[in-house]
């Protein structure tokens, strides 16, 4: 007998994990797919997580949920191949009571989430893959099949939340494949060391956590960034550019990754630690004009499967979670009113996350991807150029300091030229109004 | 052991009743008329704990009244111990759950040994499980080494999660102290002939017809096409970095000019490249061949726990920075595809016309 | 037919790592799996049901995180499941293990009675292999332990025929009912369940019990007191100082290749060069 459910989710990440347990606490019967041996297997990274959009679904998420160390300080670098300069931005405000931004490791969170879920009232089923959708001759979505044997069940709305690579969408034609241009590779390894290390390389106490976020050479010319992220016992390294770019410049990602560990100013940060986790996973870095259909007759897309990734402050789970509460919030208030899953009907959903900072921001910066893609100097001139003023400025020489500044400035319009450097200012400003 | 919880609070105070018991024993893995050469090894580790303890060192004989038995009392004073205890009976020709641990039990609680040793082979993990829950008393398994704390009592340390650490055990209140031996990691003590010296035979009073488990038979390994990896002298074994199932046949074919056995690591069996009793580590076969030849292996804890009784480990791996190179003794760095049938063709050529090539 | 298949949830231990000052194991990121041995005693459980009919229920000792691997073998197609948690069982060794488990297994066949009990070979954490036996030996059940395969079983004699894997060969034997079989790695390719399978495992109610519920009087016996095995101390093995040693020869020569490696060979292994002639003659 072919079981039916009120609703079907796709997948177990933030997004999935949201919609369910929205949809299971609204009363509905929800079935969550999950192709990974338990939720989280497939999600082996660290992370960071944005606490607001995760209180509005369990508000008391932060006795529970297992997380590594709230932020309070976080720097922004810029590195070419000898130093790094930039900001670095520490206050005891941020050890609050109810902080803001904390450093997960996703495998744990998601299963905690994932156990949120199923108190909730709905049917977990891992290690089975969704490999279709049924449609009906009108195109109305009606169910999925399964890789396992009897695998078809049926359901009212499906939840596609299976993640940037979302083959079922693509596959039942739903949406175009994802193009290289957007969607960046990020590969990212777990260094653990024990957490008095941690604590004292980066002057810690308690559970307070540092977050740096790098750009410049260490991408070899390419658009991209890098990243360092302190959890309880280990420290997530990573760096990801796009794969469009990876494809021109023949790089392999494991190679910058190497490379920027071996950088002098990340080197001592990591040294003596046990590298045991190494993951490469795809971001999508399309932005707003990437973002494909995302509802239909009997069908909604929701996280990174619908491309909801704000690349530039580095915020996914957080849409993610957004994405898949406000489908499900949408799916509830259609049932309470009688009202069927059709694409008309569902649209509800697309005008939620408009009037949301979930779209708001996504067009802010709609034309960010594109500047950075077609403007490497932002990845090669411009942070040596950078470093090379600080070494002038800074060094102690007997060369006099008004000399110094000419020389800054000369290497710059050298490099660049004047309009170069004007229209940069231009580009970037543009791309992030 | 799932737990590691501290038990350093446990202190010594052993009941008065088990002050009696005295002496080390081993057990003399008698089968088919063979002794396995881990009871040789124990009777020379035996021997040191012994004469660290003064007491006598004493081996334990089960087996059949064939004459056998009493060779292989014959040999354990040879190799060191300073009596022996038999029990013969027909009952015991094959190795078998029942009539083994009831002799054992009865020769521990007639005789009162403090340390009583086994091989961590089959048998010995058959029988030592069901003694020791029969005595109550505490076993430690697979142990790579053993020695006597100030207190007399035996520090019996094993490795444990799959190869990351080691710990020490104590049975500290209950006797006899327990513990299986894993083969090949003691030294083979040095055979002295020396004259039978005593024996306590012991009566096995038994009847066939109250044990109900029956051996109906006995296919050796010679006689059968079976996978001989644990036991092999020389293991080729191969892994992904092979690029394709069909690259296995490089690793067969070094492998029989070799005169061992092929194996492989996990995701090969996985695959389908390579049926599940090829599988060499923790959760396949445990190796401790002269010479074993990896390529196109990681060397991941898993394949590594397998493998590291070997006494030579040769790595072929394109990568110089691949784990197994931390415990390889020597390493090619080289194409598996290449090195392989390389290797193959000068050790049949060095052999001579007796190995020829295949085809 | 009856069957109970002991499972035990381990810490994968591909992912184990020792906190390098305190050499305890850090279990922080580390998932936990059904224990790989466990699988092979499971699938051979499930195929005698399959073909003889009956009912194979799980049973597991451990934390309740421990129901995760329970639902997983119920997936898998078996039918109950009854997990043992309580904190009177925390620091247990095997004597004690197997003291809880061979209660509940009494437990258990006071509703249904128990015709086989199935174990792994041994676990990966403990690496033991004495629950099984302990379990066996506490029930009065035939102990058949390092099974390759069970051929028969005769349900009206109540006989069972196994291949055990023996040094230096395989017994086949005999032996009745009830029964505690290990079987051996490798013995069969562990099956996927159905999606009815995976829907209905999702739903079921892991029956969980206290030490009270499953029986158990004497809590003397179970965990720290009832262990009379002492952990001393814990520690990393030595990391073998050196790496290994590479062999100089040129990468584009296979030859040469082959030649120094032969001869790298044979200067370690003194003897290897005779014995190999000595193999080769015969
Ligand atoms: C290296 C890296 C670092 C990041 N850092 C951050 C960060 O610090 N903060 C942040 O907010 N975001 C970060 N992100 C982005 C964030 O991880 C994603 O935006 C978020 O995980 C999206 O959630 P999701 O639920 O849509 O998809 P996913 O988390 O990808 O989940 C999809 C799930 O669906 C399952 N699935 C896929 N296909 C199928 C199928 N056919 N059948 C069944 N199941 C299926 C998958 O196994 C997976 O579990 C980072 C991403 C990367 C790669
Ligand atoms: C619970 C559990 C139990 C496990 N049990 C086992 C087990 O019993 N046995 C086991 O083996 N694994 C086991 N594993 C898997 C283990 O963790 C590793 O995944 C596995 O051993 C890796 O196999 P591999 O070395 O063949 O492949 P990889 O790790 O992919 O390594 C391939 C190697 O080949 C090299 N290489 C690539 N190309 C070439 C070439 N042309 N020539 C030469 N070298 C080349 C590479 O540099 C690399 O070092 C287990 C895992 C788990 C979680
Ligand atoms: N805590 C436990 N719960 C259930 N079964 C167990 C447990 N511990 C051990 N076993 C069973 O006993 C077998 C051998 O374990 P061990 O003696 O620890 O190597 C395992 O493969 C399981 O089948």
């Amino acid at each position: 007998m072919i079981e039916k459910f009120d609703a079907i989710v796709v997948g177990a990440g933030p997004s999935g994990n949201a919609a369910a347990y929205t949809l299971a606490k609204g009363g509905l019967s929800v079935l969550q797919i999950e192709r990974g041996e338990y939720p989280g297997s497939k999600n082996v990274q660290g992370a960071i997580l944005y606490a607001d959009m995760l209180e509005r679904i369990i508000p008391e998420f932060r006795d529970e949920a297992p997380l590594e160390r709230h932020i309070i300080e976080q720097r922004l670098w810029m590195l070419d191949e000898h130093s790094h300069m930039g900001t670095h931005f520490r206050s005891d405000v941020f050890n609050e009571a109810k902080p803001n931004r904390y450093t997960i490791v996703r495998a744990q969170f998601d299963r905690w989430f994932s156990r949120k879920v199923k108190e909730a009232g709905a049917t977990v089923v891992c290690e089975t893959t969704v490999t279709g959708l049924l449609r009906d001759p009108a195109g109305r979505v009606y169910g999925l099949t399964t890789d396992r044997e009897g695998g078809e069940v049926h359901a009212d709305v499906v939840i596609l939340a299976d993640g940037v690579n979302s083959l079922i969408a693509e596959r039942a034609g739903l949406r175009p494949k994802v193009r290289p241009e957007h969607v960046a590779l990020a590969v990212k390894e777990m260094h653990f060391l024990p957490r008095e290390v941690i604590d004292q390389r980066f002057g810690l106490k308690e559970n307070e956590g540092v977050v740096i976020e790098m750009a410049g050479t260490i991408t070899a010319g390419m658009a991209g960034t890098g990243f360092l992220y302190t959890n309880g016992e280990s420290i997530s390294v990573g760096v990801g550019c796009l794969v469009s770019d990876f494809k021109e410049n023949g790089t392999s990602p494991y190679v910058l990754l190497d490379r920027m560990k071996r950088h002098p100013s990340i080197a001592p940060l990591i040294a003596d630690s046990e590298v045991k986790e190494y993951a490469a996973h795809l971001i999508p870095e399309g932005g707003y004009d990437a973002i494909p259909a995302i509802h239909g007759d009997g069908w909604m897309i929701v996280g990174d499967s619908g491309q909801f990734v704000n690349a530039m402050h580095r915020e996914g789970s957080n849409l993610a979670m957004t994405t898949g509460r406000v489908a499900a919030e949408t799916v509830l208030e259609l049932r309470s009113t009688g009202k069927h899953m059709t694409a008309h009907n569902l649209s509800v959903y697309r005008k939620k996350l408009e009037a949301s900072f979930v779209m708001k921001d996504l067009k802010k910066y709609r034309r960010l991807p594109s500047t950075l893609h077609d403007n490497k100097q932002f990845f090669t001139d411009y942070p040596r150029l950078l470093a090379r003023a600080a070494e002038t400025w800074f060094r102690v020489d007997g060369v006099e300091k008004k000399q110094k500044e000419r020389e800054m400035v000369g290497s710059f319009f050298k490099s660049r030229g004047l309009r170069g450097l004007i229209s940069d200012a231009f580009k970037v400003a543009r791309a992030w109004r | 052991m799932s737990n590691e919880a501290p038990r350093s609070a446990a202190k010594k105070q052993l009941p008065e009743h088990f002050k009696a018991y005295t002496g080390v024993w081993v057990y003399i893995e008698l089968e088919r008329g063979q002794v396995h050469s881990v009871s040789w090894e124990l009777l020379g580790e035996g021997r040191k704990l012994a004469d660290q303890l003064k007491v006598p060192l004493a081996a334990v004989v089960l087996g059949p009244p064939d004459g056998s038995a009493r060779a292989a009392v014959a040999d354990s004073f040879c190799y060191g111990a300073d009596r022996a205890y038999l029990m013969e009976s027909a009952l015991l020709a094959d190795y078998r759950n029942e009539p083994y641990t009831r002799a054992m039990t009865d020769l521990v609680n007639t005789h009162k040994p403090e340390v009583l040793l086994l091989g961590a082979t089959t048998l010995g993990r058959d029988l030592a499980g069901s003694v020791a829950t029969t005595l109550k008393t505490g076993l430690t398994a697979d142990c790579t080494e053993l020695a006597i704390d100030a207190e007399r009592s035996l520090a019996a340390t094993r490795p444990t999660f799959g190869g990351s650490l080691l710990c020490t055990i104590m049975t500290l209140n209950v006797r006899p102290q327990m513990a299986t031996i894993r083969p090949r990691v003691m030294a083979m003590p040095q055979r002295v002939d020396a004259p039978v010296g005593e024996v306590v035979e012991v009566p096995f009073d038994m009847a066939e017809d109250t044990i109900i488990t029956k051996v109906i038979d006995f296919i050796a390994d010679s006689s059968r096409d079976k996978v001989q990896l644990a036991y092999a002298d020389i293991v080729v074994a191969g892994g992904l970095g092979l690029g394709n199932a069909d690259n296995l046949r490089h690793v067969r074919e070094l492998a029989r000019v070799l005169g061992g056995e092929w194996g492989c690591s996990r995701p090969l069996v996985q695959k389908g490249w390579a049926p599940a009793d090829r599988q060499i580590g923790q959760t396949g076969k445990t190796i401790r061949p002269k010479l074993y030849i990896a390529a196109g292996i990681s060397g991941a804890i898993q394949h590594r726990v397998g493998v590291e009784g070997a006494d030579l480990i040769l790595a072929i791996n394109t990568d110089k920075a691949a784990p197994i190179l931390d415990f390889a003794h020597y390493a090619l760095i080289a194409d598996a595809a290449v090195a392989l049938p390389a290797l193959t063709t000068a050790f049949a050529r060095r052999l001579g016309p007796a190995v020829r090539l295949a085809g | 037919m009856h069957i109970v298949v002991c499972i035990k949830q381990v810490p994968d231990s591909a992912q184990i790592r020792v906190h390098p000052v305190t050499n305890t194991i850090m279990r922080q990121g580390v998932p936990t799996i059904i224990n790989p041995y466990d699988l092979f005693s499971l699938e051979a459980a499930l195929a005698i049901r399959d073909e003889h009919g009956g009912t194979v229920t799980v049973l597991s000792m451990g934390p309740p995180m421990a129901a995760d691997s329970l639902r997983r073998a119920l997936s898998i197609g078996a039918d109950r499941a009854v997990l043992l948690t309580d904190r009177f069982f925390a620091g247990s060794d095997t004597l004690a293990t197997s003291y809880a488990l061979a209660t509940a297994i009494t437990k258990i066949a006071s509703d249904q009675p128990v015709d086989m009990v199935f174990c792994g070979k041994q676990t990966i954490d403990g690496d033991t292999a004495q629950v099984g036996p302990g379990i066996a030996r506490r029930l009065g059940f035939h102990q058949l332990t390092y099974v390759e395969s069970v051929e028969t079983i005769d349900r009206a004699r109540r006989t069972v025929i196994v291949r055990r894997r023996a040094e230096g060969g395989v017994q086949v034997l005999r032996s009745e009912l009830p029964c505690m079989v290990t079987m051996l790695e490798g013995s069969a390719v562990v099956r996927r369940g159905s999606m009815a399978d995976a829907l209905r495992a999702a739903r079921a109610d892991v029956t969980t019990w206290s030490a009270k519920d499953a029986g158990i009087e004497d809590i003397s016996q179970c965990g720290l007191r009832g262990s009379p095995t002492v952990v001393r101390k814990v520690f990393a093995p030595q990391p073998r100082k050196e790496k290994a040693v590479l062999i100089e020869a040129s990468a584009h020569d296979p030859v040469h290749m082959a030649e120094a490696t032969i001869d790298t060979l044979f200067a370690a292994l003194p003897g290897l060069n005779a014995e190999l002639h000595a193999a080769a003659a015969r």
